[in-house]
């Protein structure tokens, strides 16, 4: 049994965290959600009407072990973001939010300079800040110091599904960070999330992989397991890798 | 380069047509293996080259958009505000010398329309006036959006061009996009159809994108009205646009829409046919040339049409419009700016739409400030 993931003051069985958008209806992606067994559920503000108890999207996240992580997509400031912020902690009450900041709205890349200014702010406000970011290893560690509490780097552009395209850089940020890192965007299939937490990731957040599968359901349950596998594989540590054959046999055995 | 003119002055409708029919199988073969095409790669899609492709043009395209936006479809709506004008326009049912009632909604009346849309579930809203700077200018404008604001998440609108002050006037009033379509890129026959009023300075209109974006608009709204001039030509000046408009302005996203002409009051016939067939060509090579980028349909199309195209690359569709001023609850038998040809329910379009496994997103935007 892999350790819980502890975020702020909550901890995760699972590590496995997904999004609500681009599902055929509302009701295929709660069956997703459900088998996927994940704990938080990422949902953009700006999809959902928060005034409206019966909201579509909202309705079918009602579940005791869901906790929802709202997103602050479609920002393009760091002002934005605080505003939208705000919003999420009066409107859904919870003082944990994504942040994103992507003024790019055809790549959706998130900027570093806005979210770094935001996230400071937002810690100063008394929230929980999970952002969204580039692979880049400094500004994780700029973020860790303004008091986040756990980093999202990128594998891949938003929705590309091309898995771990800036592997080399999300090792050092594994290696160096003392937050969780959460690989967010670009997982594009369960072996690429197994690859992630071989890697050491504390987490992977899933949304379109599911979504647009042929079948989200059972797609869904190859993520859980994928991530389970991978988990369990680092905790167990891989078999060193070498360029050259190692005999079975050492050569060198006769001296002792 | 500062402006789109500066590029598009560098280019000739004649041999920019010619080089689209020169286009070969082999060149068309060769956009649909690479996964980032450029402008010679468009050129082929829709070049007549391109037509014995069409299944496997509509494959790519379905697979992309299934990518990029997954199984859903954005629902919007047009609200005709007025339909007064002081440009002759051929193709127009609003055009100052046609016959017809004016007439330009009261905020009563504004209010009243929006209480029946809102009854059918909409939140992005289109706004829609003729260009009538006296009556309805950016002061008409504005207050239309204050009025509704709290009401729309998204609240676009396709009116005159206007000046780069008065959009970011709009844009801090809480205004999300703007469609403006260049109708023809073909200079003189632009001219042609634009005898009299502002609208008939080409210069003016073709620049308005560059002040949109330079007012920091989120969306714009590019495209051309197929059966003035040849539809391949406008398009690939469509797609040229576009491409100058990503580069230039990176935080705006844009939109594509396909207008046709359609029958209207002293109406004009389609100089150029373009068929169901190449609209369909034209849709998903948009697609394979941008996997990005929001295409939209409107009710000019028919039912039939629509229910295919759905599935072919459009993101956003509107349903159960009506294109005359106080339309939907005020003054329903007032003259219409055009017939549309799909005119079934709100309700029927989401059933179909639902019946092809696509989830109806009503809202999706919001003004975070």
């Amino acid at each position: 049994m892999s350790q819980k993931l502890k975020i702020a003051d909550k901890e995760f069985t699972s590590r496995l965290f997904t999004g609500t958008g681009k599902f055929s209806s509302s009701h295929l992606m709660k069956e997703a959600l459900l088998a996927s067994e994940s704990e938080l559920i990422t949902v953009a503000l700006k999809r959902v009407d928060v005034a409206n108890e019966e909201d579509d999207i909202l309705s079918h996240l009602n579940h005791n072990h869901i906790n929802l992580l709202p997103n602050t997509s479609g920002v393009r400031t760091a002002k934005e973001a605080v505003f939208a912020a705000e919003l999420s902690r009066e409107a859904l009450e919870t003082n944990w939010v994504k942040l994103e900041i992507h003024p790019d709205p055809r790549y959706l890349l998130p900027d570093p300079i806005e979210t770094l200014k935001a996230a400071e702010e937002l810690v100063k406000l008394g929230f929980v800040v999970m952002p969204y970011i580039h692979a880049d290893p400094v500004l994780c560690k700029r973020l860790e110091e303004v008091g986040v509490q756990c980093v999202m780097p990128l594998g891949a552009p938003i929705g590309s599904n091309k898995g771990l395209k800036t592997v080399d850089f999300l090792e050092i940020i594994i290696e160096q960070s003392n937050v969780p890192v959460i690989v967010d965007a670009g997982i594009g299939a369960p072996s690429h999330a197994a690859y992630a937490m071989e890697l050491g990731a504390d987490a992977v957040l899933v949304n379109t992989a599911i979504a647009v599968s042929q079948t989200p359901v059972a797609m869904a349950k190859a993520f859980k397991m994928a991530v389970e596998a991978g988990r369990m594989a680092y905790e167990a540590k891989l078999a060193p890798r070498s360029e050259m054959a190692i005999a079975s046999s050492p050569l060198t055995s006769f001296l002792s | 380069m500062s402006h789109f003119k500066e590029l598009f002055d560098t280019y000739n409708w004649d041999f920019s047509l010619k080089s689209i029919f020169d286009k070969t199988a082999v060149e068309v073969e060769q956009a649909l293996v690479k996964d980032k095409l450029d402008l010679e790669d468009f050129k082929a899609l829709i070049s007549p080259a391109a037509k014995p492709f069409l299944e496997e043009m509509a494959h790519k395209s379905q697979l992309l958009t299934k990518k990029r936006f997954g199984n859903t479809m954005q629902m919007y709506v047009p609200m005709y505000l007025s339909n007064e004008c002081q440009n002759i326009c051929t193709y127009c049912g609003f055009s100052m010398t046609n016959k017809i009632p004016r007439r330009t909604l009261t905020d009563a009346e504004i209010l009243k329309e929006v209480a029946f849309l809102k009854a059918k579930g909409y939140d992005h809203i289109l706004l829609v006036t003729g260009e009538a700077n006296k009556t309805v200018g950016v002061a008409y404008i504005k207050n239309a959006i204050q009025l509704i604001r709290s009401q729309f998440s998204n609240i676009t609108i396709e009116v005159q061009p206007l000046d780069q002050d008065e959009y970011e006037l709009l844009v801090e009033n809480g205004l999300y996009a703007v469609l403006v379509y260049q109708e023809t890129y073909h200079r003189d026959e632009y001219k042609k159809h634009h005898p009299k009023g502002k609208k008939s300075n080409f210069d003016y209109r073709l620049d308005t994108p560059d002040r949109l974006g330079k007012a920091g608009i989120h969306k714009i709204g590019l495209g051309a009205l197929f059966g003035l001039e040849d539809w391949r030509a406008d398009s690939f000046f469509t797609a040229l646009h576009l491409k100058y408009l990503q580069k230039t302005y990176w935080k705006t996203k844009y939109s594509i829409s396909f207008p046709r002409l359609r029958p209207h009051s002293g109406g004009l016939e389609p100089k150029v046919e373009m068929t169901d067939s190449d609209l369909v060509q034209l849709i998903c090579a948009f697609r394979l040339f941008d996997e990005d980028i929001e295409l939209s349909m409107s009710t000019r199309e028919s039912e039939i049409f629509r229910n295919h195209i759905v599935n072919l690359g459009i993101t956003s569709i509107s349903a159960e419009s009506k294109t005359n001023p106080g339309g939907y609850s005020v003054a329903p038998q007032s003259l219409e700016q055009f017939e549309i040809s799909d005119e079934r329910s709100t309700a029927e379009v989401v059933q179909m739409l639902k019946n092809q496994d696509l989830e109806v997103v009503w809202k999706d935007w919001e003004h975070f400030r």
